[in-house]
Protein backbone atom coordinates (compact mmCIF):
# COMPACT_ATOMS: atom_id res chain seq x y z
CA UNK A 1 0.00 0.00 0.00
CA UNK A 2 2.89 2.24 0.24
CA UNK A 3 3.26 2.07 -3.64
CA UNK A 4 -0.19 4.43 -3.28
CA UNK A 5 0.76 8.46 -3.83
CA UNK A 6 -1.34 10.80 -2.10
CA UNK A 7 -0.46 14.23 -3.04
CA UNK A 8 -2.08 17.67 -2.90
CA UNK A 9 -0.15 18.75 -5.63
CA UNK A 10 0.89 17.50 -8.97
CA UNK A 11 2.76 18.37 -11.84
CA UNK A 12 0.64 18.02 -15.20
CA UNK A 13 1.57 17.83 -18.98
CA UNK A 14 -0.85 19.24 -21.03
CA UNK A 15 -1.50 21.04 -24.30
CA UNK A 16 -3.83 23.64 -24.67
CA UNK A 17 -4.87 25.27 -28.10
CA UNK A 18 -1.88 22.94 -29.20
CA UNK A 19 0.53 24.76 -27.28
CA UNK A 20 2.39 22.33 -24.69
CA UNK A 21 2.73 23.37 -20.90
CA UNK A 22 3.93 22.17 -17.88
CA UNK A 23 2.08 23.31 -14.88
CA UNK A 24 2.25 22.51 -10.93
CA UNK A 25 -1.38 22.37 -9.71
CA UNK A 26 -3.04 21.98 -6.45
CA UNK A 27 -5.45 18.37 -6.44
CA UNK A 28 -8.59 21.04 -5.11
CA UNK A 29 -8.04 22.96 -8.62
CA UNK A 30 -10.53 23.62 -11.06
CA UNK A 31 -9.33 23.53 -14.98
CA UNK A 32 -12.09 26.55 -15.58
CA UNK A 33 -9.59 28.50 -12.88
CA UNK A 34 -6.55 27.56 -14.31
CA UNK A 35 -7.27 28.22 -17.74
CA UNK A 36 -8.51 31.71 -17.08
CA UNK A 37 -6.04 32.90 -14.31
CA UNK A 38 -2.95 30.59 -15.16
CA UNK A 39 -3.08 30.91 -18.29
CA UNK A 40 -5.22 33.92 -19.46
CA UNK A 41 -7.76 31.84 -21.59
CA UNK A 42 -10.95 34.12 -20.38
CA UNK A 43 -13.20 32.69 -23.24
CA UNK A 44 -14.47 29.60 -20.95
CA UNK A 45 -16.76 31.61 -18.68
CA UNK A 46 -17.69 31.29 -14.74
CA UNK A 47 -21.66 31.17 -14.58
CA UNK A 48 -23.91 28.19 -12.85
CA UNK A 49 -20.63 26.58 -11.63
CA UNK A 50 -23.41 23.38 -11.15
CA UNK A 51 -22.47 22.05 -15.24
CA UNK A 52 -26.17 23.27 -16.12
CA UNK A 53 -25.31 26.25 -18.33
CA UNK A 54 -22.28 25.12 -20.58
CA UNK A 55 -20.64 28.51 -20.48
CA UNK A 56 -17.43 27.32 -19.23
CA UNK A 57 -17.51 24.33 -21.97
CA UNK A 58 -13.78 22.86 -23.21
CA UNK A 59 -13.17 19.90 -25.15
CA UNK A 60 -10.54 17.45 -23.24
CA UNK A 61 -9.50 15.30 -25.81
CA UNK A 62 -12.58 16.73 -28.09
CA UNK A 63 -15.26 15.66 -25.89
CA UNK A 64 -16.84 18.81 -24.35
CA UNK A 65 -16.70 18.87 -20.33
CA UNK A 66 -18.04 21.77 -18.02
CA UNK A 67 -14.64 23.13 -16.91
CA UNK A 68 -16.17 24.77 -13.68
CA UNK A 69 -16.78 21.03 -12.45
CA UNK A 70 -13.62 19.07 -13.37
CA UNK A 71 -10.18 19.08 -12.22
CA UNK A 72 -7.35 20.15 -13.85
CA UNK A 73 -5.10 17.55 -12.55
CA UNK A 74 -7.06 15.14 -14.66
CA UNK A 75 -6.07 17.16 -18.07
CA UNK A 76 -2.65 15.42 -17.18
CA UNK A 77 -1.46 13.82 -20.60
CA UNK A 78 -4.55 15.43 -22.70
CA UNK A 79 -5.55 17.80 -25.57
CA UNK A 80 -7.58 20.72 -23.76
CA UNK A 81 -9.34 23.19 -26.39
CA UNK A 82 -10.94 26.46 -25.95
CA UNK A 83 -12.79 28.70 -27.73
CA UNK A 84 -9.28 30.77 -28.01
CA UNK A 85 -7.95 28.19 -30.40
CA UNK A 86 -10.76 27.43 -32.80
CA UNK A 87 -9.18 29.41 -35.42
CA UNK A 88 -5.98 29.26 -37.79
CA UNK A 89 -3.45 32.09 -37.98
CA UNK A 90 -5.48 34.35 -35.53
CA UNK A 91 -8.63 34.36 -38.43
CA UNK A 92 -11.80 32.33 -37.24
CA UNK A 93 -13.32 29.34 -37.73
CA UNK A 94 -16.05 28.39 -40.08
CA UNK A 95 -18.50 28.12 -37.48
CA UNK A 96 -17.48 31.29 -36.22
CA UNK A 97 -18.13 32.92 -39.27
CA UNK A 98 -21.32 30.87 -39.44
CA UNK A 99 -22.08 32.47 -36.26
CA UNK A 100 -21.52 36.00 -36.94
CA UNK A 101 -23.47 35.79 -40.59
CA UNK A 102 -25.99 34.48 -38.87
CA UNK A 103 -27.01 36.99 -36.18
CA UNK A 104 -26.17 33.99 -33.77
CA UNK A 105 -24.69 36.41 -31.06
CA UNK A 106 -26.60 38.62 -28.61
CA UNK A 107 -24.64 39.80 -25.19
CA UNK A 108 -21.80 36.99 -26.27
CA UNK A 109 -21.46 35.05 -22.29
CA UNK A 110 -22.97 31.83 -23.94
CA UNK A 111 -20.93 32.12 -27.29
CA UNK A 112 -17.72 30.11 -26.43
CA UNK A 113 -19.77 27.20 -24.69
CA UNK A 114 -22.24 27.12 -27.29
CA UNK A 115 -19.18 27.03 -30.17
CA UNK A 116 -17.29 24.50 -28.21
CA UNK A 117 -20.17 22.21 -27.65
CA UNK A 118 -21.21 22.21 -31.61
CA UNK A 119 -17.49 21.92 -32.59
CA UNK A 120 -17.39 18.70 -30.75
CA UNK A 121 -21.23 17.84 -32.37
CA UNK A 122 -19.71 18.63 -35.76
CA UNK A 123 -16.72 16.75 -35.50
CA UNK A 124 -18.73 13.67 -34.48
CA UNK A 125 -21.52 14.20 -37.22
CA UNK A 126 -20.24 16.57 -39.81
CA UNK A 127 -23.88 16.86 -41.15
CA UNK A 128 -26.12 16.35 -38.41
CA UNK A 129 -29.75 17.27 -38.50
CA UNK A 130 -31.47 19.82 -36.63
CA UNK A 131 -33.27 17.85 -34.04
CA UNK A 132 -29.97 16.17 -33.64
CA UNK A 133 -28.12 19.82 -33.01
CA UNK A 134 -31.05 20.48 -30.72
CA UNK A 135 -30.34 17.62 -28.51
CA UNK A 136 -26.62 18.01 -28.26
CA UNK A 137 -26.83 21.73 -27.74
CA UNK A 138 -30.09 21.37 -24.43
CA UNK A 139 -27.05 21.44 -21.92
CA UNK A 140 -26.08 25.56 -23.13
CA UNK A 141 -28.37 27.94 -22.05
CA UNK A 142 -28.59 31.02 -23.57
CA UNK A 143 -30.03 33.86 -21.16
CA UNK A 144 -31.09 36.15 -24.47
CA UNK A 145 -32.66 33.13 -26.02
CA UNK A 146 -30.76 33.53 -28.85
CA UNK A 147 -31.42 29.94 -29.86
CA UNK A 148 -32.80 29.63 -33.08
CA UNK A 149 -30.26 31.58 -34.55
CA UNK A 150 -27.51 29.98 -32.85
CA UNK A 151 -29.07 26.59 -33.82
CA UNK A 152 -29.66 27.91 -37.75
CA UNK A 153 -25.65 29.09 -37.44
CA UNK A 154 -24.51 25.28 -37.09
CA UNK A 155 -26.63 23.65 -39.15
CA UNK A 156 -25.63 26.23 -42.20
CA UNK A 157 -21.69 25.47 -41.13
CA UNK A 158 -22.54 21.72 -40.87
CA UNK A 159 -23.98 22.15 -44.47
CA UNK A 160 -20.87 24.11 -45.78
CA UNK A 161 -19.03 20.62 -44.03
CA UNK A 162 -20.68 18.09 -45.72
CA UNK A 163 -20.64 19.29 -49.35
CA UNK B 1 -18.40 31.65 -5.74
CA UNK B 2 -16.96 28.99 -3.77
CA UNK B 3 -13.70 26.73 -4.09
CA UNK B 4 -13.18 23.33 -2.82
CA UNK B 5 -11.00 23.68 0.25
CA UNK B 6 -7.68 21.45 -0.48
CA UNK B 7 -7.71 17.69 -0.48
CA UNK B 8 -5.34 15.14 -1.31
CA UNK B 9 -6.16 12.89 -4.15
CA UNK B 10 -5.36 8.92 -3.88
CA UNK B 11 -5.22 7.25 -7.13
CA UNK B 12 -5.38 3.55 -6.45
CA UNK B 13 -4.56 0.63 -9.22
CA UNK B 14 -6.96 -2.28 -8.03
CA UNK B 15 -10.20 -2.37 -5.92
CA UNK B 16 -8.16 -3.90 -2.63
CA UNK B 17 -5.92 -1.11 -2.58
CA UNK B 18 -9.10 1.19 -2.85
CA UNK B 19 -11.09 -0.55 -0.54
CA UNK B 20 -8.10 -0.77 1.92
CA UNK B 21 -7.51 2.61 1.98
CA UNK B 22 -11.00 4.09 2.35
CA UNK B 23 -11.28 1.96 5.32
CA UNK B 24 -8.18 3.26 6.95
CA UNK B 25 -8.90 7.10 6.17
CA UNK B 26 -12.02 6.04 8.56
CA UNK B 27 -14.69 8.12 6.80
CA UNK B 28 -12.38 11.18 6.19
CA UNK B 29 -12.22 10.21 2.42
CA UNK B 30 -14.54 10.35 -0.42
CA UNK B 31 -14.88 8.22 -3.68
CA UNK B 32 -14.35 10.16 -6.79
CA UNK B 33 -14.60 9.40 -10.79
CA UNK B 34 -16.35 12.15 -12.58
CA UNK B 35 -17.24 14.52 -10.01
CA UNK B 36 -20.15 15.88 -11.58
CA UNK B 37 -22.15 15.16 -8.29
CA UNK B 38 -19.17 15.62 -5.98
CA UNK B 39 -16.92 18.42 -7.05
CA UNK B 40 -20.77 20.41 -6.51
CA UNK B 41 -21.12 19.48 -3.04
CA UNK B 42 -16.76 19.99 -2.49
CA UNK B 43 -17.50 23.75 -3.92
CA UNK B 44 -20.19 24.33 -1.84
CA UNK B 45 -18.45 22.76 1.18
CA UNK B 46 -21.30 20.72 2.11
CA UNK B 47 -18.66 17.50 2.39
CA UNK B 48 -15.03 18.38 3.70
CA UNK B 49 -12.97 15.46 2.70
CA UNK B 50 -9.33 15.08 3.83
CA UNK B 51 -8.98 13.13 0.41
CA UNK B 52 -10.51 11.97 -2.20
CA UNK B 53 -9.95 8.62 -3.90
CA UNK B 54 -10.17 8.27 -7.30
CA UNK B 55 -11.05 4.88 -9.08
CA UNK B 56 -10.85 5.54 -12.54
CA UNK B 57 -7.60 4.02 -12.51
CA UNK B 58 -8.88 0.71 -11.12
CA UNK B 59 -8.78 -2.11 -13.25
CA UNK B 60 -11.85 -3.03 -14.76
CA UNK B 61 -13.81 -0.88 -12.89
CA UNK B 62 -14.06 1.31 -16.78
CA UNK B 63 -15.33 -2.30 -18.67
CA UNK B 64 -18.87 -2.97 -19.87
CA UNK B 65 -20.04 -6.24 -20.60
CA UNK B 66 -22.85 -7.85 -22.40
CA UNK B 67 -23.55 -11.34 -22.55
CA UNK B 68 -26.55 -13.49 -23.49
CA UNK B 69 -28.12 -13.20 -19.63
CA UNK B 70 -26.85 -9.51 -18.12
CA UNK B 71 -25.30 -6.67 -18.81
CA UNK B 72 -22.83 -5.55 -16.75
CA UNK B 73 -21.32 -1.65 -15.96
CA UNK B 74 -18.59 -1.07 -14.11
CA UNK B 75 -18.87 1.80 -12.09
CA UNK B 76 -16.54 4.31 -13.76
CA UNK B 77 -17.97 3.83 -17.47
CA UNK B 78 -19.47 7.12 -18.24
CA UNK B 79 -22.93 7.91 -19.13
CA UNK B 80 -21.45 9.11 -22.87
CA UNK B 81 -19.49 5.61 -23.03
CA UNK B 82 -22.59 3.28 -22.37
CA UNK B 83 -24.78 5.23 -24.65
CA UNK B 84 -22.09 4.62 -27.50
CA UNK B 85 -20.95 0.99 -26.89
CA UNK B 86 -21.89 -1.09 -29.49
CA UNK B 87 -23.05 -3.74 -27.77
CA UNK B 88 -25.19 -1.76 -25.54
CA UNK B 89 -26.67 0.20 -28.72
CA UNK B 90 -27.06 -3.73 -30.65
CA UNK B 91 -28.66 -5.47 -27.35
CA UNK B 92 -29.59 -2.98 -25.16
CA UNK B 93 -31.18 -0.61 -27.27
CA UNK B 94 -33.41 1.04 -24.44
CA UNK B 95 -30.57 1.41 -22.56
CA UNK B 96 -28.60 2.99 -24.57
CA UNK B 97 -31.47 5.43 -26.03
CA UNK B 98 -32.38 6.50 -22.42
CA UNK B 99 -28.76 7.25 -21.59
CA UNK B 100 -28.30 9.81 -24.30
CA UNK B 101 -30.98 11.71 -22.49
CA UNK B 102 -29.22 11.84 -19.68
CA UNK B 103 -28.56 15.98 -18.38
CA UNK B 104 -26.74 17.07 -20.87
CA UNK B 105 -23.35 16.39 -23.14
CA UNK B 106 -20.75 17.67 -20.45
CA UNK B 107 -22.49 15.46 -17.71
CA UNK B 108 -22.63 12.27 -19.98
CA UNK B 109 -19.04 12.76 -20.63
CA UNK B 110 -17.68 13.05 -17.29
CA UNK B 111 -20.46 11.78 -15.23
CA UNK B 112 -20.31 7.85 -14.07
CA UNK B 113 -23.32 5.07 -13.69
CA UNK B 114 -21.72 3.85 -10.54
CA UNK B 115 -21.87 7.72 -9.00
CA UNK B 116 -24.92 8.32 -10.13
CA UNK B 117 -26.38 5.51 -8.45
CA UNK B 118 -23.94 6.06 -5.69
CA UNK B 119 -25.17 9.29 -5.01
CA UNK B 120 -28.55 8.82 -5.37
CA UNK B 121 -30.59 11.89 -6.60
CA UNK B 122 -33.76 11.25 -6.26
CA UNK B 123 -34.00 12.59 -9.85
CA UNK B 124 -31.81 9.86 -11.49
CA UNK B 125 -32.45 8.45 -15.05
CA UNK B 126 -30.25 5.13 -14.37
CA UNK B 127 -32.17 4.55 -11.08
CA UNK B 128 -35.79 4.21 -12.69
CA UNK B 129 -34.42 2.85 -15.96
CA UNK B 130 -32.43 -0.04 -14.60
CA UNK B 131 -34.78 -1.24 -12.06
CA UNK B 132 -37.14 -2.41 -15.24
CA UNK B 133 -34.01 -4.56 -15.51
CA UNK B 134 -34.15 -5.66 -11.98
CA UNK B 135 -30.84 -4.04 -11.35
CA UNK B 136 -28.27 -5.00 -8.69
CA UNK B 137 -25.46 -3.45 -7.10
CA UNK B 138 -22.10 -5.08 -6.59
CA UNK B 139 -20.57 -3.34 -3.34
CA UNK B 140 -16.92 -4.10 -2.13
CA UNK B 141 -14.93 -3.72 0.96
CA UNK B 142 -11.75 -4.65 2.46
CA UNK B 143 -13.68 -7.45 4.21
CA UNK B 144 -15.58 -8.57 1.31
CA UNK B 145 -18.38 -7.69 -0.89
CA UNK B 146 -22.19 -8.04 -1.42
CA UNK B 147 -24.68 -7.70 -3.88
CA UNK B 148 -28.03 -5.48 -3.45
CA UNK B 149 -30.99 -4.81 -6.01
CA UNK B 150 -31.16 -1.36 -6.57
CA UNK B 151 -34.41 -1.46 -4.35
CA UNK B 152 -32.62 -2.31 -1.52
CA UNK B 153 -29.71 -0.03 -2.32
CA UNK B 154 -31.52 3.29 -2.37
CA UNK B 155 -32.94 4.38 0.92
CA UNK B 156 -33.89 8.32 1.03
CA UNK B 157 -32.54 11.30 -1.07
CA UNK B 158 -28.64 10.94 -1.15
CA UNK B 159 -28.86 8.27 1.17
CA UNK B 160 -28.72 4.36 0.26
CA UNK B 161 -27.75 1.44 1.77
CA UNK B 162 -23.54 1.37 1.16
CA UNK B 163 -21.38 1.41 4.11
CA UNK B 164 -18.53 4.00 4.33
CA UNK B 165 -15.90 1.40 3.73
CA UNK B 166 -17.94 -0.01 0.62
CA UNK B 167 -17.20 0.53 -3.15
CA UNK B 168 -19.89 0.53 -5.41
CA UNK B 169 -18.02 -1.36 -7.85
CA UNK B 170 -20.65 -2.11 -10.90
CA UNK B 171 -24.40 -2.26 -11.07
CA UNK B 172 -25.83 -5.81 -13.49
CA UNK B 173 -29.28 -5.77 -15.23
CA UNK B 174 -30.87 -8.69 -16.51
CA UNK B 175 -31.51 -9.37 -19.56
CA UNK B 176 -35.81 -9.03 -20.46
CA UNK B 177 -37.14 -12.67 -21.65
CA UNK B 178 -37.83 -13.22 -24.97
CA UNK B 179 -40.64 -11.20 -26.39
CA UNK B 180 -40.43 -8.49 -24.24
CA UNK B 181 -41.26 -4.46 -25.11
CA UNK B 182 -40.15 -1.92 -22.91
CA UNK B 183 -40.63 2.31 -22.75
CA UNK B 184 -38.74 4.94 -21.09
CA UNK B 185 -40.43 8.12 -20.61
CA UNK B 186 -39.62 11.31 -18.94
CA UNK B 187 -40.94 14.64 -17.81
CA UNK B 188 -39.37 17.68 -16.99
CA UNK B 189 -38.37 21.55 -17.98
CA UNK B 190 -34.93 21.37 -15.23
CA UNK B 191 -31.80 20.19 -15.67
CA UNK B 192 -32.71 17.24 -14.00
CA UNK B 193 -36.19 15.05 -14.64
CA UNK B 194 -38.93 15.60 -13.10
CA UNK B 195 -41.03 12.26 -13.88
CA UNK B 196 -39.06 9.28 -14.68
CA UNK B 197 -41.22 6.23 -16.20
CA UNK B 198 -40.03 2.68 -17.32
CA UNK B 199 -41.94 -0.36 -18.33
CA UNK B 200 -41.22 -3.65 -19.77
CA UNK B 201 -43.76 -5.56 -21.14
CA UNK B 202 -43.13 -9.50 -21.16
CA UNK B 203 -45.38 -11.08 -23.79
CA UNK B 204 -46.63 -14.67 -23.92
CA UNK B 205 -45.26 -16.97 -26.58
CA UNK B 206 -48.41 -15.53 -28.54
CA UNK B 207 -47.33 -12.02 -27.77
CA UNK B 208 -51.08 -11.23 -27.45
CA UNK B 209 -51.12 -11.40 -23.76
CA UNK B 210 -48.66 -9.67 -20.86
CA UNK B 211 -46.97 -12.80 -19.34
CA UNK B 212 -45.77 -9.87 -16.32
CA UNK B 213 -44.17 -6.80 -16.44
CA UNK B 214 -41.70 -4.31 -14.74
CA UNK B 215 -43.29 -0.92 -13.83
CA UNK B 216 -41.05 2.00 -12.49
CA UNK B 217 -41.65 5.57 -11.56
CA UNK B 218 -38.81 7.48 -10.20
CA UNK B 219 -38.04 11.68 -9.43
CA UNK B 220 -41.42 12.17 -8.01
CA UNK B 221 -40.34 10.45 -4.59
CA UNK B 222 -37.80 10.02 -2.54
CA UNK B 223 -36.26 7.24 -4.55
CA UNK B 224 -37.22 4.99 -7.99
CA UNK B 225 -39.81 2.35 -6.87
CA UNK B 226 -41.64 -0.24 -8.45
CA UNK B 227 -45.64 0.16 -9.30
CA UNK B 228 -46.08 -3.89 -8.00
CA UNK B 229 -49.78 -2.74 -7.84
CA UNK B 230 -49.87 -1.68 -11.63
CA UNK B 231 -47.45 -4.95 -12.64
CA UNK B 232 -50.42 -7.17 -11.21
CA UNK B 233 -53.07 -5.30 -13.04
CA UNK B 234 -51.39 -5.94 -16.39
CA UNK B 235 -50.16 -9.33 -15.67
CA UNK B 236 -52.10 -12.06 -17.63
CA UNK B 237 -54.20 -9.28 -19.59
CA UNK B 238 -54.29 -9.77 -23.68
CA UNK B 239 -52.60 -6.51 -24.95
CA UNK B 240 -56.57 -5.95 -26.76
CA UNK B 241 -58.28 -5.77 -23.35
CA UNK B 242 -55.16 -3.36 -21.89
CA UNK B 243 -55.89 -0.35 -23.71
CA UNK B 244 -58.75 0.89 -22.35
CA UNK B 245 -58.24 0.25 -19.02
CA UNK B 246 -54.57 2.03 -18.83
CA UNK B 247 -55.81 4.95 -17.13
CA UNK B 248 -57.66 3.15 -14.09
CA UNK B 249 -54.66 0.87 -13.94
CA UNK B 250 -52.45 4.02 -13.55
CA UNK B 251 -54.27 5.93 -11.23
CA UNK B 252 -54.61 2.87 -9.37
CA UNK B 253 -50.60 2.48 -9.04
CA UNK B 254 -50.16 6.16 -8.15
CA UNK B 255 -53.09 6.67 -5.15
CA UNK B 256 -50.89 5.80 -2.73
CA UNK B 257 -47.17 6.51 -4.06
CA UNK B 258 -45.07 8.24 -1.96
CA UNK B 259 -43.72 11.88 -3.25
CA UNK B 260 -41.97 14.77 -2.13
CA UNK B 261 -41.98 18.56 -2.08
CA UNK B 262 -38.75 19.85 -3.87
CA UNK B 263 -37.73 22.39 -6.48
CA UNK B 264 -40.09 20.26 -8.95
CA UNK B 265 -43.48 20.90 -7.29
CA UNK B 266 -45.97 20.02 -4.61
CA UNK B 267 -46.77 16.34 -3.72
CA UNK B 268 -50.01 15.91 -5.04
CA UNK B 269 -48.78 17.67 -8.03
CA UNK B 270 -46.28 15.02 -8.43
CA UNK B 271 -48.52 12.12 -7.83
CA UNK B 272 -50.70 13.66 -10.61
CA UNK B 273 -47.89 13.34 -12.84
CA UNK B 274 -47.09 10.44 -11.82
CA UNK B 275 -50.41 8.85 -12.91
CA UNK B 276 -50.41 10.96 -16.62
CA UNK B 277 -46.45 9.76 -17.00
CA UNK B 278 -47.40 6.22 -16.44
CA UNK B 279 -50.80 6.43 -18.23
CA UNK B 280 -48.71 7.41 -21.21
CA UNK B 281 -45.50 4.93 -20.61
CA UNK B 282 -47.95 2.15 -20.69
CA UNK B 283 -49.46 3.47 -23.90
CA UNK B 284 -46.16 3.46 -25.69
CA UNK B 285 -45.77 -0.03 -24.18
CA UNK B 286 -48.32 -1.66 -25.14
CA UNK B 287 -48.33 -0.27 -28.87
CA UNK B 288 -45.13 -1.66 -29.42
CA UNK B 289 -46.30 -4.96 -28.16
CA UNK B 290 -49.36 -4.81 -30.98
CA UNK B 291 -46.50 -4.04 -33.30
CA UNK B 292 -47.93 -0.42 -33.79
CA UNK B 293 -45.91 2.98 -33.11
CA UNK B 294 -46.51 4.92 -30.58
CA UNK B 295 -48.21 8.18 -31.43
CA UNK B 296 -47.72 10.10 -27.77
CA UNK B 297 -46.23 13.49 -28.04
CA UNK B 298 -46.33 15.95 -25.34
CA UNK B 299 -44.66 18.76 -24.18
CA UNK B 300 -41.30 18.88 -22.41
CA UNK B 301 -41.67 15.10 -22.51
CA UNK B 302 -39.07 12.26 -24.14
CA UNK B 303 -39.94 9.28 -24.90
CA UNK B 304 -37.74 6.54 -25.52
Amino acid sequence: MNAIRTRSSFDVRLIVNGQPWELHVPAHALLLDVLRDRLGLKGAKRSCDVQVCGACTVLVDGAPVSACTYLAVEADGRQVRTVEGLGDDGGLAPLQQAFIDGGAVQCGFCTPGMLMAATALLAEDPAPSREAIVQHLRGNICRCTGYSKIVDAVLACARQDSR
Amino acid sequence: MTLPRPFELERPTTLDEAADLLRRMDGESALYAGGTELLILLKHRAIRPRSLIDLKRIDGLGDIRATDERLVIGATVTHRTLERAPDVGAGWPLVAGAIRHVANIRVRNAGTVGGNLAFADPHSDPATLFMAFDASVRLVAADGARTLSLGELAHAPYETARRPDEILAAVSLQRWPEGAVGAYLKFGLYERPTATVAVALFLDGTRSTVRDARIVVGSVGPRAVRLHVAERAVAGEPLGRLAPRLDEIAAAATRDLETMRDLHGAPDYKRELARVCVRRALAVATARARGEQADERHPHTIIV
